[in-house]
């Protein structure tokens, strides 16, 4: 019905007495999403919205038995917030602070090789499977349960796609956004494995923009092995070289990681690509009829 | 955040990396000065970002100190056109003059990020003065690779094995050994993005040092650098690009008529593409961003209304972290403060759109509505045209 997170998974918030931290759990917790914990070195024993706070991550798994982590911690100390839910035994982090440095992160992924962990981001506004967990900052209200899976390098443009989708009279399975930065958790290759194991996925929207190579990778590994419809939108189709769009990753660098690259490729994969976000729904409805 | 070469070899001189002796000057004189300090025979290098500028005429020889001099009229000041300018070039103010060596070998250096291994990579090629993007794509046989281990960083080994890759031997070879791992030092060390080193100079004499110098920087790491930060020249830059960075927006100028904001990079992006696919053409990349203020989504909306070539301005709020009542309570406050006259079509959608909706319609504001980006698209574009 959903891959990563459901009904069972049992959340900590990282950062939870922050400002970010507590409006975000507020909606988490209305969403209906199990935040059993917050972390906040130095305000454990208290409570914050309800939620038991502790000082570290590893005596939330112990007491509160968390085995997914969101995490809205500043930048600076965010690389070490991720590496100590890692650490901690916690199954899944979902990273949305924004404006990680890239070695933090590069340092990051090389200590995630060594653990059962998957990161999701950072820059990300999360993970949600409809009507069961909601990790993140996207508007809950916006997503129905349903058939399809989101797959998204953005934040604001995976709701428009949800939107979309649901007006064709599709819900989604998960949507995830796997993050702006240039070195990300989980990409798009993992994920499209999660939802070829997953029965009640029947069709995946994957959105990318310009920069790097992950679109690429992606579309061969969708013609060798996956057997879904795919849906495909590229942003950045009117973005000049050289210049950073917003995210730290969205860059045309030395001629490379455009728009049309990646739609010709995906294209050739039998992708269908959307040219205009507009039509992301449209070639949903005729993927799967 | 890009540097000058002569503040690239400012930084890489203190990890150690050889480059030539020079100073950086002003004026005519100044040349001259340094020139007899250093020459007699010198080259004159205009500073600004843009590469290409030898090619420009923004790098001259020069035999004695008032040569240099004249050289150094002849530059500072002039507009420098090379192929990364643009047309309307760019005003040198600043040149660079180092003493002139013989060159008996041009090599390349380069370090960047590679995303899809996720680990910096060392890059040495023998096809030294030649873009590397031309190289890889002609003669990727010539570009030798060592991927770093974060954890261990560039070992010895790695330099070596790079160094007998582009044939060096002797005293030349231990020098290249040593200014690679320096080079990787001060890469690492400052959180950059890119250290290129085209041409890496091999003098008759053997001595391996850095001929040019171009260093980028994460924009994420700036904080931890406050050294580096400093040396941003906002003359380099679009003003209005340097007014939405003091207000911490993302904002690129672009050389369409219709003017975004949106929120979210990557829907900002989409929003730019379905103007094109409604006929017409962006004016900028505006992400106003997630959690913004009421008063920083005002100075976004100063900042689009006050480019020029805006003739109508699209507004496209999808609403997560954003929501929409802030926005229509900053739109109505800004347009109420600047003077409005242009037209703006307003799609809001998500997280408090009845809020945001009942706000812009009771502000009395002249706007067009859109539910969704298609129709926002198709009717802003006409507008702009008019």
């Amino acid at each position: 019905m959903s891959i990563l997170v459901d009904e069972n998974t049992r959340v900590v918030i990282q950062g939870i007495t922050g400002g970010e931290g507590t409006f975000h759990t507020k909606r988490m917790l209305e969403y209906g999403t199990k935040v059993v914990a917050g972390v906040t070195p130095g305000k454990g024993g208290q409570t914050h919205l309800d939620v038991p706070v502790f000082n570290t991550v590893a005596d939330a798994v112990a007491e509160e038995g968390t085995n997914a982590t969101a995490i809205f911690v500043p930048p600076l100390f965010a690389a070490d917030a991720v590496m100590e839910a890692a650490d901690a035994g916690v199954d899944l982090v979902v990273c949305i602070t924004e404006g990680i440095p890239t070695f933090d992160m590069i340092k990051v992924k090389r200590f995630l090789k060594e653990k059962d962990c998957h990161m999701i981001g950072p820059n990300t506004p999360g993970i949600i499977s409809p009507g069961k967990c909601k990790i993140g900052i996207m508007p809950g209200h916006i997503h129905t349960p349903g058939s399809i899976g989101i797959i998204s390098r953005s934040g604001t443009l995976t709701y428009e796609a949800v939107q979309q989708v649901s007006l064709q009279g599709y819900g989604q399975s998960t949507a995830i956004g796997i993050g702006g930065d240039p070195i990300v958790g989980l990409k798009f290759i993992e994920l499209l494995q999660m939802f070829k194991e997953d029965e009640d996925t029947e069709a995946v929207v994957l959105i990318g923009e310009i920069g790097g190579t992950a679109e690429e990778e992606a579309a061969e590994y969708i013609k060798q092995e996956f057997p879904k419809p795919v849906v495909s939108f590229i942003a950045g189709q009117t973005a000049p070289p050289g210049r950073r769009m917003g995210h730290a990753g969205a860059i045309i660098a030395g001629g490379k990681g455009t728009a049309k690259e990646k739609m010709e490729a995906l294209e050739a994969a039998g992708v269908f690509v959307a040219k205009s976000p507009a039509d992301m729904g449209a070639r949903i409805k005729e993927a799967l009829s | 955040m890009k540097i000058h070469e002569y503040q690239a070899k400012s930084i890489l001189n203190q990890y150690g990396v050889r480059i030539p002796r020079g100073e950086v000057a002003e004026t005519a004189e100044k040349a001259y000065e340094i020139a007899k300090d250093i020459g007699p025979k010198v080259v004159v290098k205009a500073q600004i970002h843009a590469g290409g500028r030898g090619k420009g005429g923004g790098v001259k020889l020069a035999n004695t100190p008032e040569e240099a001099q004249e050289r150094a009229r002849e530059i500072i000041g002039m507009n420098l056109v090379t192929h990364q300018t643009g047309p309307e070039g760019k005003l040198v103010k600043t040149i660079l003059v180092e003493e002139a060596l013989d060159i008996a070998k041009e090599l390349y250096i380069g370090i960047v990020i590679d995303r899809a291994k996720e680990a910096p990579v060392v890059m040495a090629s023998s096809e030294g003065g030649m873009e590397i993007e031309k190289v890889a794509a002609e003669t990727p046989e010539l570009i030798f690779k060592e991927y770093i281990n974060p954890a261990t960083g560039f070992l010895p080994f790695q330099a070596r094995k790079l160094a007998f890759q582009l044939g060096l031997e002797g005293n030349t070879f231990k020098q290249a050994v040593k200014f690679l791992l320096t080079l990787y030092k001060a890469f690492e060390s400052t959180d950059a993005s890119l250290a290129e080193i085209n041409p890496l100079l091999i003098t008759g004499q053997g001595d391996v040092l850095a001929l040019d110098a171009k260093m980028n920087f994460d924009d994420n790491a700036l904080v931890r650098h406050p050294n580096i930060k400093g040396m941003r020249d906002l003359d380099e830059e679009e003003p209005l690009e340097v007014e939405a960075s003091e207000f911490d927006l993302n904002y690129i100028k672009l050389d369409g008529n219709v003017g975004c904001m949106v929120n979210g990079a990557g829907l900002a992006m989409a929003t730019m593409d379905i103007i094109m696919y409604s006929g017409g053409m962006p004016a900028n990349f505006l992400d106003v961003g997630g959690g913004v203020s009421e008063e920083a989504v005002k100075n976004a909306f100063k900042i689009l209304i006050s480019d020029k070539d805006v003739k109508a301005a699209l507004i496209n709020i999808f609403g997560g972290i954003v929501r929409c009542d802030l926005v229509a309570n900053g739109i109505v406050k800004a347009a109420r403060e600047l003077e409005l006259n242009i037209p703006m079509v307003i799609r809001l959608e998500g997280t408090n759109v009845e809020l945001g909706k009942k706000i812009l319609e009771d502000s009395g504001l002249a706007f067009f509505s859109a539910s969704s980006m298609k129709e926002a698209a198709e009717k802003v574009v006409p507008l702009a045209s008019q």
